[in-house]
């Protein structure tokens, strides 16, 4: 009787962990199906470097590059914010804050995580958007840059709760050792803890990066959502996810349009993966 | 009596409402090796803390008193702690090599101190592991990460990576007490060799191993240091009960 129920419990939880490969694998097909229906017309080389997107033309452009070029420009800006932000901030927390002020600065970071997106992203249209219009006087404010200040603001409490975390995990010994030899305190930061945490820091950062590179509200609203090359930061531009969002509903099913936008999901499942198989990669190679 | 190092002078030490060193007046003599003895829980870790102001790292501790080395009071407020950890070294209970290479770990403290020359912390690399008899087993492994040592290995690492900031005081908080036997025999050889450029002083739980290689011993009950003296005076001709009573296993 017990044997059974001991097998019956293990029969679920397989069944769990093979249907979460299942659904994945299953998804990717789907995808895969319909996206590849887009290279009977138009070649993979000029999928992905066509530069001009005109989808419902005649005939149908469809360049992905300027929309790969939005989505790098949006989220390499949001990691050259975040990222040093967001670890600083970890640090902070870790070894310098007072108790009190730790404890508030750590709820205060979970009340940024529980902001959806949809709410940055018109809290960014009505502040940010003016502002940085005016600051550099744009002829607009949706831009590239007011995507990225924005989805840094996203990607932070990722970051920072698990650089938080890797940071705790550093064994109190090595800053004995470290304090011991007379180390000061940023030394004992900068030399040992951190280096110590490395792996960990790495990871926060490629988890923040995957949120931004997939987000898409945010982005829709104030990026200003044109479907063109990208010259600098103060441009609006259009990331991939918006592509998809924006347009889904108006393709019209089966079409090239429809398929295109499909290889547009193959392509951001393609980056997603490599930037999660990057940060496992260093992982592994830290552990080692 | 002659040559004293640290000269201890009614020091108290609180952590929060718990007072965990009681009234301790004593002096450990420089170049030789004092060990201090003393159950679980008896002061003598906070002890050997206070000389290198280690317990400055945990909360709410208040020591008064005076701790003097070389005619400055330690204890005083606007006591240099970079200065002070650079003469007083310490090394753990267990090996704490910084997850760097072998040779990241010994010029860690040597940098910290500024030394920038390649050639200086080459040769620092080498003097200090000399010293600590790794030289020939590593010198071809410099940049292998510390982790991958032995234990043994590692606590030798430690002291190496001491030596190289040339400290005067050695403080030894039970090195050899994740070590094997052997290992503990040649660290307790390595402390012979050494005391005669540092002078060190070992916290232990181990009675044979303060008999083994000590000159003198201090024994610590409940935050009260109850007599220092030479070690085998203390061993055999004890002067309080207490002292005694402890050493011949009554309790401890």
């Amino acid at each position: 009787m017990r044997t059974a129920k001991e097998k019956f419990i293990e029969k679920l939880i397989l069944f769990c962990g093979l249907a979460s490969i299942f659904f994945v694998v299953l998804i990717f097909l789907f995808l895969l199906k319909e996206g590849i229906s887009v290279f009977k017309t138009v070649s993979p080389g000029d999928f992905l470097c066509g530069k001009k997107w005109y989808p419902i033309s005649e005939p149908a452009q469809l360049g992905i590059l300027p929309l790969i070029l939005g989505s790098l420009l949006v989220t390499l800006g949001a990691a050259v914010i975040s990222i040093p932000m967001g670890v600083a901030c970890a640090i902070y927390i870790t070894e310098l804050a007072p108790a009190k002020i730790k404890e508030i600065l750590k709820s205060g970071i979970e009340l940024l995580a529980a902001i959806p997106s949809v709410v940055l992203g018109f809290v960014g249209m009505i502040t940010l958007v003016p502002w940085i219009k005016n600051i550099f006087h744009l002829p607009t404010g949706l831009t590239a840059l007011t995507g990225a200040i924005m989805l840094a603001f996203m990607a932070m409490p990722t970051i920072v709760s698990i650089a938080e975390d890797a940071l705790y995990s550093v064994p109190k010994s090595y800053r004995e050792g470290a304090f011991a030899l007379g180390a000061t305190h940023w030394q004992v930061i900068h030399r040992v803890i951190l280096p110590a945490a490395a792996s960990g820091i790495l990871e926060a950062v490629m988890l923040g990066l995957g949120r931004v590179i997939g987000e898409t509200m945010a982005v829709m609203m104030i990026t200003g959502n044109a479907a063109i090359m990208p010259h600098s930061i103060f441009q609006p531009v259009r990331t991939l996810t918006a592509t998809i969002a924006a347009e889904m509903g108006e393709a019209v099913v089966g079409s090239e349009h429809y398929f295109a936008l499909f290889a547009i999901g193959i392509v951001l499942f393609v980056i997603s993966f490599a930037i999660n198989v990057t940060a496992d990669l260093f992982l592994h190679r830290k552990t080692k | 009596m002659d040559n004293p190092k640290i000269q201890i002078n009614n020091l108290d030490l609180w952590y929060g409402d718990f007072q965990a060193l009681k009234g301790v007046n004593t002096r450990f003599r420089e170049k030789v090796i004092t060990a201090i003895i003393g159950p679980s829980g008896c002061g003598k870790s906070t002890l050997l803390r206070v000389f290198n102001r280690m317990n400055d790292l945990a909360e709410g501790v208040k020591t008064t008193g005076e701790v003097v080395i070389d005619g400055q009071n330690i204890i005083a407020k606007g006591t240099d702690l970079v200065t002070l950890r650079k003469k007083v070294g310490m090394v753990f209970q267990r090996p704490n090599p910084f997850p760097l290479s072998i040779y990241e770990n010994i010029v860690f403290g040597p940098r910290i101190y500024g030394e920038t020359n390649r050639m200086k912390l080459e040769e620092m690399v080498e003097n200090s592991l000399k010293s600590v008899l790794l030289w020939e087993e590593l010198k071809n492994k410099l940049r292998k990460p510390a982790l991958s040592l032995s234990l043994e290995q590692k606590q030798r690492l430690c002291i190496a990576r001491l030596l190289a900031v040339r400290p005067d005081i050695l403080l030894m908080d039970e090195p050899c007490s994740s070590l094997d036997p052997q290992a503990t025999t040649r660290i307790e050889e390595l402390m012979r060799e050494l005391k005669v450029n540092y002078t060190i002083v070992i916290v232990t739980h181990n009675m044979q191993q303060a008999a083994r290689i000590s000159d003198e011993t201090g024994f610590m009950l409940l935050g009260e240091l109850i007599e220092l003296g030479r070690t085998e005076e203390l061993f055999t001709k004890p002067r309080d009960k207490r002292t005694e009573d402890y050493i011949t296993g009554r309790y401890g």
